[in-house]
Formats: structure tokens, sequence, C-alpha cells
């Protein structure tokens, strides 16, 4: 069966700052792959890479065994890329969930038309099918009461549970988390992370990037520590957390755990 | 439960307050004994005036030119400011150039300038440069004052709101673009639906003070010319009668009245556009400490922190 995603040679330039340096990972179905790494790694980039909110300046990503914002065309005996048209990569993003460390609800749009508007927008789903699926993930995430409600009117760790529920209703077959908690008092925390913990026993494959080791320990099937641009080490939670191997993983958590 | 004894404490004495209240009241009674008193006010005259066909009809047209030149820039504007955020280097070129130009040069001169047009141009001609044409029609059919003085005013305006959209546009935080657009919206579906929504809470109230600009820039008209608008009727007929100072008083009243209309109409836009962001169920929104513009930026948290922030271990 062809990997959720595979990754090969992944380089990314932002002018001269050489920010990727030639990453390689495999995520297959089902999957919850953890990336840890201190600030400024490249692990955000490398999450962004993925559903093309970053183009990248060489290698190539494949999500479900297609190429992500590029495709090959042959030419005679060898072949050419082309960018992806913009309608095309949308249809490639709409079909990968991304949650944000800062939530992005649209804060004009209750809780409730938050989940709905891309589905509406995007899919074209009626109505009453659209606002119907919406309370039923809204149900999901915990959050049936709070419908009606603002963004501004929710706390962090709801707004966040909302940001999954919005994620959740295009369908996706991929989730991508970016430093999910980073933003929340501690006491939320926990509220959201159950309701990843919940996705990921549901078989949704995930890419986390998270400073709860705790999470990585408990959920993930894989941990890929970065450090200044390049995958230093992966593993089981076990192998890459509690017996690393490299120093720069060693040091690192040295001082986080 | 008991009420432990409630605070009565007096409060600090403000003696600036009365000492304010004084003077003022002493401006205010002079100006009110002087309007009473002053016999070239004439509010008999205005008084009979007020209600005045001509003066009416000024009125009318005066609303309809602010409505439509404003219309008409609003359109300009946010063609123009989408222009210039565009990945199309031409387009965004196109944009610049009108609002260089529009914006350089003086109202009035442009308002002369449209004037003349069926001078310059004495002819429309529909059809391919160089090419066949299609359909033509004498410019002056088409062109009359009211609607060459449309024309020049809402072209003008359009340079000047363009860049208050702008601004809105880019006031709407980084992350609803990459949150709309990881959700696989196209970019018009995104600048729809849920950028332009936000930035109108920083494009209304600018607008609003454009548009109440706009009523008294209407005066302006008689440049093209066009001469049945408030101001210029209420001094021809205060010329005729010999009594400017009444007919002055009586096109400030309509131009008072006008306005605060529109105040009005601003005030129910911005809560319109407020909604989401003030933390209160009510579309009005109680809380008025803060004003409503810091309080949306504190709740959306979009001027917090750059896009890069970081909580590191
Ligand atoms: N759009 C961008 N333009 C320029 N530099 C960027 C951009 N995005 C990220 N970077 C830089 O890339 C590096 C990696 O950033 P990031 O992927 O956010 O790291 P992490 O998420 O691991 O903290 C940082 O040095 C950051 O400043
Ligand atoms: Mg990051």
């Amino acid at each position: 069966m062809t990997p959720m995603i595979e990754i090969r040679g992944v380089h990314k330039l932002f002018g001269h700052l050489h920010v990727l340096k030639g990453i390689d990972l495999t995520v297959q179905r089902g999957e919850v792959a953890v990336l840890l790494g201190p600030s400024g790694s490249g692990k955000s980039t490398l999450l962004r890479c993925i559903n093309e909110l970053e183009e990248i300046s060489a290698g190539r990503v494949f999500v479900d065994g297609e190429l992500v914002g590029l495709h090959e065309v042959a030419k005679g005996n060898r072949t050419v890329l082309h960018r992806r048209r913009d309608e095309d990569i949308a249809r490639q993003r709409s079909r990968i969930g991304m949650v944000f460390q800062r939530f992005n609800l649209f804060p004009h749009l209750t809780a409730l038309q938050n989940v709905m508007e891309a589905p509406r927008q995007v899919r074209k789903v009626p109505k009453d099918k659209a606002r119907k699926r919406a309370e039923e993930l809204l149900g999901r995430v915990g959050l049936a009461d709070r419908a009606d409600h603002y963004p501004a009117q929710l706390s962090g760790g709801q707004q966040q549970r909302v940001a999954i529920a919005r994620a959740l209703a295009m369908d996706p077959e991929l989730m991508l988390f970016d430093e999910p908690t980073s933003a929340l008092d501690p006491e939320l925390v926990g509220e959201v992370l159950n309701v990843m913990k919940d996705l990921a026993s549901d078989g949704m494959t995930m890419v986390v990037v998270t400073h709860e080791i705790g999470f990585a320990r408990e959920v993930a099937d894989q941990v890929v520590f970065m450090d200044d641009g390049v995958i230093v080490e992966r593993g089981t939670p076990a192998g890459v957390i509690d017996n690393p191997q490299e120093p720069r993983t060693k040091d690192f958590f040295a001082k986080v755990l | 439960m008991d009420v432990p004894e409630l605070i009565h404490a007096r409060p600090v004495p403000r003696p600036s307050r009365w000492i304010w209240a004084g003077i003022v009241t002493l401006l205010v009674l002079t100006l009110a004994h002087s309007l009473v008193t002053n016999p070239e006010y004439r509010w008999d005259v205005v008084g009979q005036y007020l209600f005045d066909p001509r003066i009416l009809a000024g009125a009318q047209w005066t609303l309809l030119l602010t409505v439509g030149a404003m219309a008409l820039g609003i359109v300009l504007a946010v063609t123009s400011a989408i222009m210039r955020m565009g990945t199309n280097p031409i387009l965004r070129g196109v944009a610049w150039t009108y609002i260089w130009f529009f914006r350089g040069t003086p109202i009035y001169t442009q308002l002369v300038f449209w004037g003349l047009i069926s001078v310059l141009y004495p002819r429309l001609v529909l059809g391919i440069p160089y090419g066949p044409t299609f359909w033509t029609i004498s410019t002056q059919d088409v062109a009359n004052a009211a609607v060459l003085a449309i024309l020049g005013l809402g072209l003008n305006e359009g340079a000047y709101l363009s860049e208050i959209v702008r601004a809105g546009l880019n006031s709407v935080d980084k992350g609803q673009w990459e949150a709309a657009t990881a959700l696989g919206m196209s970019r018009g579906k995104t600048l729809r639906r849920i950028i332009i929504p936000q930035a109108m809470r920083v494009i209304v109230p600018p607008t609003g003070n454009e548009t109440i600009s706009m009523l008294k820039t209407t005066s302006l008209v008689l440049a093209v010319p066009f001469t049945y608008e408030l101001t210029f009727v209420a001094s021809a007929v205060g010329n005729q009668k010999f009594l400017p100072v009444p007919l002055l008083i009586v096109a400030a009243i309509y131009y008072l009245v006008i306005t605060s209309v529109l105040m009005v109409g601003q005030h129910f836009l911005e809560a319109h556009y407020g909604r989401g962001f003030d933390g209160a169920d009510s579309p009005t929104g109680k809380s008025r400490a803060m004003s409503k513009r810091q309080q949306a930026i504190l709740n959306a948290g979009t001027a917090k922190a750059g896009p890069y922030l970081d909580v590191t271990p």
C-alpha cells in the first residue's frame, strides 16, 4: 500500500536561508508521527510543505501517492515538472486538515459557521447537510452547546477544539498539527490532547509538532527529532525519547525532561 | 449573608470642571444672544426658504451626487486595492497608476476636465483599437453634467478609498489567509468570505468619514458645470434676493441633517461588522471601555506575536 506521506530529499530555502536540508520521511496510513526539536529547527516549515503552504525548493513530497504542488509530464523519453494549477493545489489541500498554534478561527463566524464554511464553499455541500455534519463534529469535540458562540466568547482550549472540528469537516485523510497546545494555558492543554488522542485511536493519520513529550510517548508510532533543518534521529518513542543515540538528541531531552 | 457598610466616600473635588462650565455657558449665551438679536440673520427668511422647492431639489441632488460618487468610489477602491495586492504585475501597475494620478491632481481640475470631455472626445467608440468599430455614440448624449459630476467625484474618491481598503485588507491577520487556504478555499473565496468581512471593521469608520466629506465636496461640481446642487442653488437664490446669510443658513441646516443621518447609518454598520469581535452576545456590544477596534484586535489576537512565535521548552 502507498504510504500516506512520502517526503524525499526535500530542501527549503527562504532567499539564502537554508531551512530544510534534505528531509526524508515516510508516514504510513493510520500512523501518528510526532516531530520534536528546538525552536527554529524547521518543524513548522516541513509541516507547511506537506500541504503546499510553502513551496519546496528541491525534492519531492507525495501525499497518498500523488505529487504535492507539482506534476510530472512525460515529454519524449524524459519527464518535465509543471506547477499544479491553483484549483488543483486547493483540491490537494482540502484533503489535508491543518491545525495551527494560534487556532486561526474565523472571528466573524460562530463556531458552527466556522465548521460549515469550507464544506459549503469548497465542496458545495447543501446547507442542511453541512449544518448537521458540523453539529455532529462539534459534539465529537465536546462543544455541542457552544455552536452559536463566536470564537472570542470561547476559551483557548475550546477554540482549538473548534479548529479541529473545522479541519475534520472536510473529511481529511491526513491531519497536520503545528504546536496545537503551545498557546494554551496549562489547564486547557489536556482537553485538546484528549481530542487528538481520540482521533489517533480512530485511525487518523497525523503529523504532530508538539513539545508535549507525554503525548509523544503515549500516542506516537514514530518520533522524529529535527535540528537545524535535518532529521537527526527517528524511531519509536521509547528509542528516541528515553534512549537517544545522537549527542544533539541527548542534549535536547536532557533539557526538556 | 450580611452586607457590610457600603462605602460612601466624597469624590475628589475638581474645580476646573466648574470653571470650564462657567466659561462655556458664557460663550453659549453670548452666541445665542447674537443669533436672536442680530437682525442680519433674518430667521424669518430662513423659515420661508427652508422648504422652498428649489432648495429641496438642491438637497436631493446633493444626496444623489454623494451616494453615486461613493458607490462608484467604493467599487473602484475595492477593485484597485485587490489588484494592488494581487499577483499579476500588470494589474498591480494599473492600480498604482490610477491611485497616483487621481490622488496627485486637484479634484477641481479633474471636474473641469470631465466637463470638457465632450470637447476632447466628441464621440465614444466601441471597437478594437486600429481595428473595426462596432458601435459609436455622441459623448454629449450619454454624458450629461450629472453623470460627469458623479464620474469625476467617484474616480477621485476611489483613489483615496483604495488606500483605506488596502489598509483594511492588510490589517487582517495572515493566519486567516493560511487557515482558509489550508481548507482548500480559493483566493477569491477567501477574500470574499473571510478577509473582507473582517477588514470592514477597519474600513467602515474612515469610509463614513469620507462620505461625510464627500457630501460637502459635491459643492465643487460647479466646475463641471453642474448647477443643481444645494450650495450653488442656495447662494444663487440668496444673491438674487440680496439675502446671502439666511440662505447659507438654510443650506447649512440641510448639510447638518444629512450628516447626522449618515452618522446614525455609520453607527449601525460599525456595530454590524464588529459582531464576533466584542466578546458580547448583542451585536451592539455593551462594553465600551475600550474602543471596539482595540478590543477586536485584542480578542482576535491578530496583532499579537509574530507568526513564528514559538514556545521553546
Ligand atoms: N516565511 C519565512 N521567511 C523567512 N524565513 C522563514 C520563514 N518561515 C520560517 N522561516 C525561518 O525558518 C527557520 C525555521 O522556522 P520554523 O520552520 O518555523 O521552525 P520551528 O517550527 O521548528 O520552530 C527559522 O529560522 C525561521 O526564521
Ligand atoms: Mg514552529
